[in-house]
């Protein structure tokens, strides 16, 4: 019964090949190293479309805690992203807050964007649920492009870039290395949680609600630490990509961008880190690799999505390598 | 004195009635059986004693506390557990996640604490697992605590389900047909079990149960409920004698009983 396997990580099929903690290490180690060499090695558009990709990462995790962890789909996730965007945009326009002030304002009212959203809906069954999120995510994006205060429809420009101890963050190197290093503490904190109490009661109520209570666990309190966690990562990804970018629009918060988010947890292989880190660069740096065959990379980009679904529906990355 | 009290509990479902002026109790201390006729409604008090169903009339109390009103994870960190007439272990866990679950309601680390790992947070992980292999060691099970759970053969996962039910640290233990699908073997370790629970945990145990032989083996006092009427309650001799129970069932099954 020793020999018999362990049941699936949220490593997924990596836990078989790197068994050992030197192994683990060193490829840890390798890809760090090589994510650190790379805007030395590449020229400035692979940095800019690379640290796109490490703030869909960031967003995918977060995500990935509300489907992947607590089972709960979401299709308004977009929403958190705008909330964390506009208000670091809004406090630091207007009333002239530094960016290191704005972004913890960020993370509270993306939490109580959250608790706001979550308490009446995380009773319901998740086919609801996603259409209720999906209903708030297009409430953010039009108010956004409705107010005054967010711009309207051109949004908010001049969003100066944060100073780190007197060294100011405005290169696309920096921003690489500011998204690069959000996106570790991303994967650290997913992991930690993935390994806790918190984390294993959201796989138990995703897969039996009914047994969950009975083993003493509030399904709708648990639910609700899912959904606002999910909501802080959104709203640092904003943040950030806000102070990045200098300007934000409704339309970089649209439906669509909620479906992108969830398409890289999807494709990487729900509640599997690995996963949806690789879903994250398949989905941002394909399209732009295949930028030679024109407009033909778009059919390209889907049939491959396609293809990857059927042969692999949950995922790409291996649930596990043997059984 | 009774742990587990039931005063006039009448439960309807889209105007039928399921439970009709239960009353019941659970007297400290005691292993009790509740039997009766399939359909007769004891999964549906089951349901209403641990928080699940929400009974129209009638008072529920555990110990003197009034649990009607609580929500099942409330009643279950009030000291009820239970476990399932058909094995309801998570997929795609481990043996010892499993039955880590039921420490859930007992420990308090949040989200910060997960993310920090502070030595309060592993000293709290430490211990909930610490009950969990007790509760497994405890049920019989000493090895393959990393196996997915569901991979189990049948009898280790009831196993497993009443060891899960027992980390939450219970007062009272109910159990949804647990010999249901055992072999003659597994029933005599289940019978050892149930009364090593009782006399070792000091937690009393209610037990739906068809197999008879063990009911009456088992059972210091018997309940029988029938469309929803509790028809007897006694001792196992009382019962086996009792014109009512026998009515009931020779109504239903003729060979299921052997009175």
């Amino acid at each position: 019964m020793a020999q018999l396997p362990e049941r699936p990580s949220a490593w997924g099929g990596l836990s078989a090949i790197l068994d050992t903690p030197t192994k683990q290490w060193t490829v840890t180690a390798v890809l760090l190293a090589a994510m650190v060499a790379l805007p030395f090695v590449t020229d400035g558009y692979i940095t800019v479309i690379v640290t796109h990709a490490l703030l869909y990462v960031v967003l995918a995790l977060g995500l990935n805690i509300v489907v992947g962890y607590a089972g709960l789909l979401d299709l308004g996730f977009a929403a958190f992203f705008a909330v964390g965007a506009y208000t670091v945009g809004i406090t630091t326009q207007y009333f002239g807050l530094n960016f290191w002030l704005a972004l913890p304002l960020a993370v509270v009212f993306a939490s109580i964007a959250g608790i706001i959203i979550g308490t009446p809906t995380l009773r319901l069954r998740s086919d609801y649920l996603a259409i209720v999120t999906l209903g708030f995510g297009e409430i953010v994006r039009l108010t956004a492009r409705n107010l005054r205060e967010t711009g309207g429809a051109s949004g908010i420009r001049g969003i100066e870039s944060p100073w780190i101890f007197g060294y100011h963050v405005q290169s696309n190197i920096d921003f690489y290395f500011v998204f690069l290093i959000l996106a570790v503490l991303g994967i650290i904190v997913s992991v930690r949680l993935a390994n806790s109490r918190l984390g294993r009661a959201w796989l138990y109520v995703r897969h039996d609600e009914d047994a969950a209570e009975a083993m003493g666990i509030d399904r709708v309190r648990v639910k609700l630490a899912a959904y606002v966690v999910g909501a802080i990562y959104g709203s640092i990804g904003g943040a950030f990509f806000a102070a990045n970018l200098g300007a934000i629009s409704p339309e970089s918060f649209s439906f669509r961008q909620s479906v992108e988010i969830l398409m890289v947890v999807i494709l990487g292989g729900i509640g599997k880190i690995p996963g949806v880190v690789l879903g994250a660069f398949i989905v941002i740096l394909a399209p732009e690799f295949l930028r030679g065959v024109g407009d033909l990379r778009y059919f390209i980009f889907a049939v491959g999505l396609l293809l990857i679904m059927l042969f692999r529906p949950s995922g790409i990355w291996p649930a596990r390598s043997k059984r | 004195m009774s742990l587990l009290d039931l005063k006039n509990v009448s439960l309807s479902f889209a105007g039928s009635r399921v439970l009709d002026n239960v009353d019941f109790s659970v007297p400290a201390g005691k292993i009790v059986s509740l039997i009766g006729p399939n359909g007769a409604g004891k999964t549906s008090l089951f349901n209403c004693i641990t928080g699940f169903y929400k009974p129209q009339q009638g008072s529920i109390s555990l110990a003197g506390t009034e649990t009607v009103k609580l929500k099942p994870h409330q009643v279950t960190r009030l000291g009820i557990a239970r476990t399932f007439q058909n094995v309801r272990l998570f997929r795609e866990m481990s043996v010892l996640e499993n039955v880590m679950s039921g420490q859930h309601g007992r420990t308090s680390a949040g989200v910060v604490d997960a993310i920090l790992r502070l030595p309060r947070q592993r000293r709290e992980e430490a211990a909930i697992r610490g009950v969990a292999e007790e509760c497994l060691t405890f049920v019989g099970i000493t090895e393959g605590w990393g196996r997915e759970a569901t991979t189990l053969p049948y009898g280790w996962q009831r196993r497993v389900e009443i060891a899960r039910a027992l980390a939450t640290k219970p007062r009272l233990l109910l159990l949804d047909e647990p010999a249901a699908g055992l072999t003659s073997g597994e029933k005599e370790e289940l019978i050892d079990l149930i009364r090593r629970i009782r006399t070792e945990r000091d937690v009393c145990v209610l037990l739906i149960e068809h197999d008879t032989g063990l009911v009456m083996r088992l059972s210091e006092r018997i309940s029988v409920l029938d469309h929803g009427v509790m028809i007897a309650e006694g001792t196992p001799k009382e019962i086996q004698s009792n014109p009512k129970v026998i009515e009931a069932y020779l109504g239903v099954e003729e060979d299921s009983l052997d009175l």
